[in-house]
C-alpha cells in the first residue's frame, strides 16, 4: 500500500505495528481529515459514536438516489429493490453474529430499544412478585432503567453483581445470586465506562445451569471483537449500528427463535400484522412481529454496508491493532503521575478512562478539545460506575481501528497542557 | 496555550477553583437551595443569610464541580454579600449576558470581579458550569425548595 501518499495528512508514528495499514484505513474515513481550532482532529470518542467510512456514506447515498421506497408492501420495482437491500442487511447481521436463522434478527432504533423490547415483551410477561433480574455494577443506564421500570411494575427485584477495584465482575457473588427466583440475567459484554471485557461465556453457562436466559448488551463489543451468538449460546444480544461505523437510529436485537416466537409484540402498527379487524388482529411471524411501522430503511442499508466494511478489514486485524493501542495508551498514561486510570481489568477493549486529582474532567475535556482532541467527559451514562469509584466524572479516550499511536502521543501532550494550565 | 483557553482559564479563576472562598455551610437560619447539572453531575448547595430588608448578609456554598463552576460559585458568594435582592437579580442578568456572549462590552464597573468570566462566552458547552450556582442562589433567595436543574 502507498503509505507515502498519506504521510502528510495523517499523524502516524514510526512505531505503528506492521501488517496493519492504518494510513489506508484512515483514507476511508473522510471526516478524520480536518482541522479543529487549527489542529489535526484526533477523534477519541469512538465509544460514544464511531465515524463512518466512505463505503457506508456512499452506500446510503446510492440507495437513496437509486433504490429508495417503502419496503415489504409495494409491488413496484423500487419497493422490491428497497426491500431486497434492506433484507440483505438482515442477512449481513445474521452472518455477523452467526445467528441460526435470519428471522432471529430484529431491527430496532438501537441497543436501548432492543433492551426495552426484551424488558416489555419478555420480562414483563414472566416476572411475578418477588422474582429477580440480575444485572451488574458496570451497566450503562440503558441496561438498568428498562429493568427497573419493569421490576417496579411487576413487584420484582433488581440484583446487582459487584465488581472489584480493577473493574472485574465478582463471579462468586454472581453465582450465589442465581436461584429459583431469577428470571433473567442482563449483562454488558464490554463496559463503555471501563473497557472491561466480561467473561460472558462463563456468565451464560452459570445462568443456564439454572435455566435462566441471558441478554448481552453488545453495543461496545461488536466493534472490537467477533461475536458468535450460537457459540455463546446467549438468548438475547443487542447492539447499535452507530458504534459499528454505521448510521445512528438503527440497532439490532438478536433473540433465539423459540423465545421470540413466544413473546407478544412490543409495538402495534403496520408491517407487523397479517390481518386486522376491529375485533381481532393476527400478527405476522418473526421478524415482522417486532418491526411495527416503517423502519429506518436507509439506516438499515447503511448498517449492512458497515458490516461489509468491517468484515473486509477483519475483526481479527481490528482487534490486534486496537489491543496494541490500548496497551500503548495505558503505558503512556501511566507515565503521568497525576493520572489515575479507572478500569484496569486484565481483559480490556479500547477504552482508557481516567481522572486527574484536583482537575475536573470537564476542564480536561475543554482543554483537549482546543488541541483538536475529542474525548468524552462525564459519567458516560453509567453513574453507578462513578459512584463505585467515588468520582463525579472521568475523561474517556476510546479508540477505533483508525486511531494511531501518534494520536495517543498527542493525547499525552494534551494532558501535559492541562497540567500546565492548572499548575 | 491558545488565546481562548487563556481567556477562559484566567489566573483568578484557577485560583478560586483551587481555594474557593466561603466554602462552608451557614447556620439553620440561612436560606438554602441545591443545584444539579445532570449532564455532568455537578452539584452545588448555596446558603444565604438575608436580613429583614432583603439584603444578603452572608453567602456561602458547598459542592462538586469543574474549575469554572467552583470559581463561579466562589466569586458569586463574594459578590452577593451586602447586595439587596433587587441588586442580586440585576447582577444575575448581567452575568448571564456576559457568559452567553451577549454582553462582551458590559460595563466593567458593574461586573467587578465577575468580568473574569467573559471568556466563557467562547465556550457554549461551559455556560451552564458558570451559571448553575447563580440559578441556585436565585432559588435560595426566592425560598424555592425543589432542587434547581440545568436541564
Amino acid at each position: 500500500m502507498n503509505r507515502a501518499a498519506h504521510v502528510l495528512s495523517v499523524p502516524t508514528s514510526p512505531f505503528e505495528p506492521p501488517g496493519f495499514d492504518v494510513d489506508r484505513i484512515r483514507a476511508d474515513f473522510p471526516i478524520l481529515h480536518q482541522q479543529i481550532y487549527g489542529k489535526s482532529l484526533v477523534y477519541l470518542d469512538n465509544a460514544a459514536s464511531a465515524q463512518k467510512p466512505s463505503a457506508v456514506i456512499d452506500a446510503m447515498a446510492r440507495f437513496d438516489s437509486t433504490s429508495y421506497a417503502n419496503i415489504h408492501r409495494g409491488v413496484h420495482a423500487l419497493s422490491q429493490r428497497a426491500t431486497e437491500a434492506f433484507e440483505a442487511s438482515r442477512d449481513a447481521v445474521r452472518h455477523f453474529l452467526n445467528a441460526a436463522d435470519r428471522k432471529e434478527i430484529i431491527f430496532t432504533r438501537g441497543t436501548t430499544e432492543s433492551i426495552n423490547l426484551v424488558a416489555q415483551s419478555y420480562a414483563r410477561t414472566v416476572l411475578n412478585l418477588g422474582d429477580e433480574i440480575v444485572i451488574s455494577t458496570m451497566e450503562h443506564h440503558s441496561n438498568i432503567v428498562p429493568w427497573q421500570m419493569v421490576c417496579r411494575e411487576r413487584g420484582a427485584v433488581l440484583r446487582v453483581i459487584p465488581m472489584t477495584d480493577d473493574g472485574e465482575l465478582m463471579l462468586d457473588a454472581y453465582e450465589k445470586m442465581l436461584g429459583p427466583h431469577t428470571r433473567l440475567v442482563a449483562i454488558v459484554h464490554v463496559s463503555n465506562a471501563l473497557g472491561t471485557i466480561n467473561p460472558v461465556q462463563q456468565i451464560i453457562e452459570l445462568a443456564h445451569r439454572h435455566g435462566i436466559p441471558v441478554l448481552l448488551d453488545g453495543a461496545q463489543a461488536v466493534p472490537h471483537l467477533p461475536v458468535d451468538v450460537q457459540a455463546l449460546d446467549c438468548d438475547f444480544y443487542a447492539f447499535s449500528s452507530h458504534k459499528l461505523y454505521g448510521p445512528s437510529g438503527v440497532g439490532v436485537l438478536y433473540g433465539k427463535a423459540a423465545l421470540l416466537d413466544a413473546m407478544p409484540p412490543y409495538q402495534g402498527g403496520g408491517e407487523m400484522i397479517s390481518a386486522v379487524t376491529f375485533e381481532k388482529t393476527f400478527y405476522k411471524g418473526l421478524p415482522a412481529k417486532f418491526e411495527a411501522g416503517t423502519p429506518n430503511i436507509t439506516g438499515g442499508v447503511g448498517l449492512g454496508a458497515a458490516i461489509d466494511y468491517v468484515n473486509g478489514v477483519g475483526l481479527g486485524a481490528i482487534g490486534a491493532h486496537e489491543h496494541e493501542l490500548i496497551v500503548y495508551a495505558t503505558r503512556r498514561l501511566a507515565e503521568i503521575p497525576q493520572v489515575r486510570m479507572i478500569g484496569t481489568a486484565r481483559d480490556k477493549a479500547s477504552v482508557a478512562s481516567f481522572v486527574i486529582d484536583g482537575i475536573h474532567a470537564h476542564d480536561i475535556g475543554t482543554i483537549l478539545d482546543r488541541e483538536g482532541i475529542a474525548v468524552r467527559t462525564g459519567h458516560h451514562c453509567a453513574q453507578p460506575v462513578m459512584q463505585r469509584y467515588g468520582v463525579p466524572a472521568t475523561t474517556r479516550a476510546s479508540f477505533a481501528f483508525y486511531n494511531t499511536r501518534a494520536e495517543v502521543d498527542l493525547l499525552v501532550s494534551g494532558i501535559h497542557k492541562v497540567l500546565e494550565v492548572f499548575a | 496555550m491558545n488565546d481562548d483557553l487563556r481567556e477562559l482559564y484566567q489566573d483568578v479563576i484557577i485560583e478560586h477553583s483551587k481555594r474557593p472562598r466561603n466554602y462552608r455551610p451557614l447556620g439553620d437560619t440561612a436560606r438554602k437551595a441545591d443545584g444539579y447539572n445532570p449532564l455532568c453531575g455537578d452539584t452545588v448547595t448555596v446558603y444565604l443569610t438575608v436580613d429583614e430588608n432583603d439584603v444578603v448578609k452572608d453567602a456561602a456554598f458547598q459542592g462538586h464541580g469543574c474549575a469554572i463552576s467552583t470559581a463561579s460559585a466562589s466569586v458569586m458568594t463574594e459578590t452577593l454579600k451586602g447586595k439587596s435582592r433587587e441588586q442580586a437579580e440585576q447582577i444575575f442578568h448581567t452575568f448571564h449576558d456576559l457568559v452567553t456572549g451577549k454582553a462582551r462590552d458590559a460595563d466593567p464597573e458593574r461586573l467587578g470581579k465577575l468580568a473574569v468570566f467573559a471568556g466563557v462566552g467562547e465556550f457554549p458547552a461551559r455556560v451552564k458550569c458558570a451559571t448553575l450556582c447563580w440559578h441556585t442562589a436565585r432559588a435560595a433567595l426566592e425560598g424555592r425548595e425543589e432542587p434547581v436543574s440545568t436541564e
